[in-house]
């Protein structure tokens, strides 16, 4: 009996050990692919940079990328900027109405959406839309060896593809913000006319009333910043897309949630240091 | 006459993790050959020639194309050096946002600064001409077939003037008429370009037609060299086997 128990418990023991060693085993290389990802990023970023510095830059492909991602991307950005005014305006109407406070609509909306909601939702669109299209093209180009074949034909694919596209998304996005604010401004008057009537040029200038410009500052820069982002994690999950058609779509998706986690992320880093700074 | 040797590998290896898929390989490129590297998929084929346009860093050994070593090569003097080599991917690579004309002026501007508007287009137009797709100019690589998308892969690295010519599977996924055709076609390039070509196949037909020699790789190893007779009559049986299908 005693032998039995101890040989049983033997094997209990032996057998969690084994589980518990393949868990260890499958958590250090989780660790250590999350460790080789961000050394990969971090180099990445390292090749961006010093091939934006490099000579002989590529304008034409920077140009064709502009209007890939700016004119493009304005009528889903012009359009989510309008309804999100209209709806800001509909929701924020009643509670200020409660306060008496229905003349400050057109002001608290301008500054909301300056501040705010114009940059994020903008950048949330634009990884979407442009992450994603820059994750699925490039991690297309380096499935079918289009991107080898740039290397081979002495051209340098990071300067090529990568430098024009982040550029292309930084310039881009504080353009594309702008559009949304107005839309945005836009979309609150036709709020604001659905229960009232208020002119157009009144509106305007109860709402920039409320806007100084140091609000612009925090919003500008949060815009360059969430372009870059956009534009590095779509090229970086394109180039690091693997064989064979599934991880272009795997590219795809992870450059879209990637870059939005990373908005979000540089927007509450980018607040704190701004209202500490402004 | 001693002849001359553009590309010489020594005693090369290539893993990929615990896979060893080069093990000890040791090859030479005559000028204006057409050799020929057999094997089954996964042997090792591709990863060579990667090694030798420097895609792929080799674990160990050497490789030496044109009098220059290619190991540790700065990357300055490794583009230099890829100027003069063609390689011809075995989906053609062709760029998918540009049309064959943009194809074709993609590495023409960059590597041949030299040629003004009216230089580059009559450039175009003559390996257009050579490949035998003069009228696709204009045209998407969405609306060429399979052996068309190759033609313009080839165009493209032809367009340069290589001194080597690097084919990947020129022959994969294609019928047997069109086969035959890039196969008379790479004879051709020899011809009408002076290269010394290394084609990467396991398609019979195109080792015959093309081959001045050929190589046979099995697990990372060249299993044997010869010409197409010599092989077909090699006295291992796994070389004859290999070849006995055409």
């Amino acid at each position: 009996m005693i032998s039995k128990s101890v040989t049983i418990s033997g094997k209990y023991i032996t057998r969690k050990t084994g589980v518990l060693g393949e868990k260890a085993q499958a958590k250090k290389e989780k660790a250590s692919n999350m460790i080789t990802d961000v050394g990969n990023a971090a180099l990445f970023c390292w090749q961006v940079a010093s091939e934006t510095f490099s000579r002989n830059f590529e304008f034409r492909e920077f140009f064709r990328q502009c209007f890939e991602t700016g004119y493009r991307s304005l009528p889903l950005v012009a359009t989510t900027g309008a309804i999100m005014g209209l709806v800001l305006t509909i929701q924020s109407r009643p509670i200020l109405n409660d306060f008496g406070a229905e003349g400050m609509l057109p002001g608290m909306v301008a500054v909301s959406m300056i501040r705010e909601i114009g940059p994020v939702i903008t950048a949330l669109i634009c990884a979407g839309k442009i992450g994603s299209g820059i994750g699925a093209e490039l991690g297309s180009m380096k499935v079918t060896e289009q991107i080898d074949a740039m290397e081979v034909s002495s051209t340098e694919p990071i300067k090529f593809l990568v430098v024009t596209r982040v550029l292309a998304t930084i310039l881009m996005l504080p353009i594309l913000v702008l559009f949304a604010d107005t839309a945005g401004l836009f979309g609150s008057w036709i709020g604001v006319n659905i229960k009232g009537d208020v002119g157009f040029v009144l509106f305007l200038s109860q709402a920039f009333a409320a806007v100084e410009f140091i609000d612009f500052i925090p919003a500008l820069i949060k815009s360059f910043l969430f372009g870059a982002v956009i534009g590095l994690t779509g090229c970086y999950k394109g180039f690091m897309a693997g064989k064979g058609t599934e991880s272009v779509g795997l590219a795809a998706n992870s450059a879209v949630v990637m870059s939005s986690l990373l908005v979000i992320i540089v927007d509450m880093i980018t607040v704190q240091i701004t209202d500490m700074l402004l | 006459m001693k002849t001359e040797t553009v590309i010489s590998i020594k005693n090369l290896y290539k893993a990929f993790g615990q896979q060893k898929i080069l093990n000890g390989i040791d090859l030479n490129l005559n000028k204006k050959e057409n050799l020929v590297i057999l094997g089954k998929s996964g042997t090792g084929k591709s990863v060579l020639i990667k090694c030798i346009v420097g895609l792929l860093t080799p674990d160990a050994g050497d490789i030496t194309v044109l009098g220059q070593s290619t190991i540790g090569l700065e990357k300055k003097k490794l583009n230099e050096l890829r100027k003069k080599i063609g390689f011809l991917f075995q989906s053609g690579a062709l760029y998918d946002s540009m049309n064959v004309k943009e194809n074709l002026e993609f590495p023409l501007k960059r590597i041949r600064k030299d040629l003004d508007e009216k230089q580059r287009l009559n450039k175009i137009h003559e390996v257009l001409e050579n490949v035998g797709l003069a009228e696709a100019l204009y045209k998407t690589p969405g609306q060429l077939s399979g052996g068309m998308r190759k033609r313009i892969g080839l165009a493209r690295t032809l367009i340069v003037d290589p001194e080597i010519m690097l084919y990947d599977e020129p022959t994969t996924g294609l019928d047997p008429v069109t086969s035959e055709e890039i196969s008379l076609l790479i004879n051709d390039v020899r011809k009408k370009y002076n290269t010394s070509s290394i084609i990467i196949t396991h398609d019979l037909a195109c080792a015959r037609n093309t081959s001045d020699r050929l190589v046979l790789l099995m697990e990372g190893k060249i299993k044997a060299e010869g010409t197409y007779d010599a092989l077909r009559n090699h006295s291992d049986s796994s070389v004859r086997e290999f070849l006995k299908d055409t």
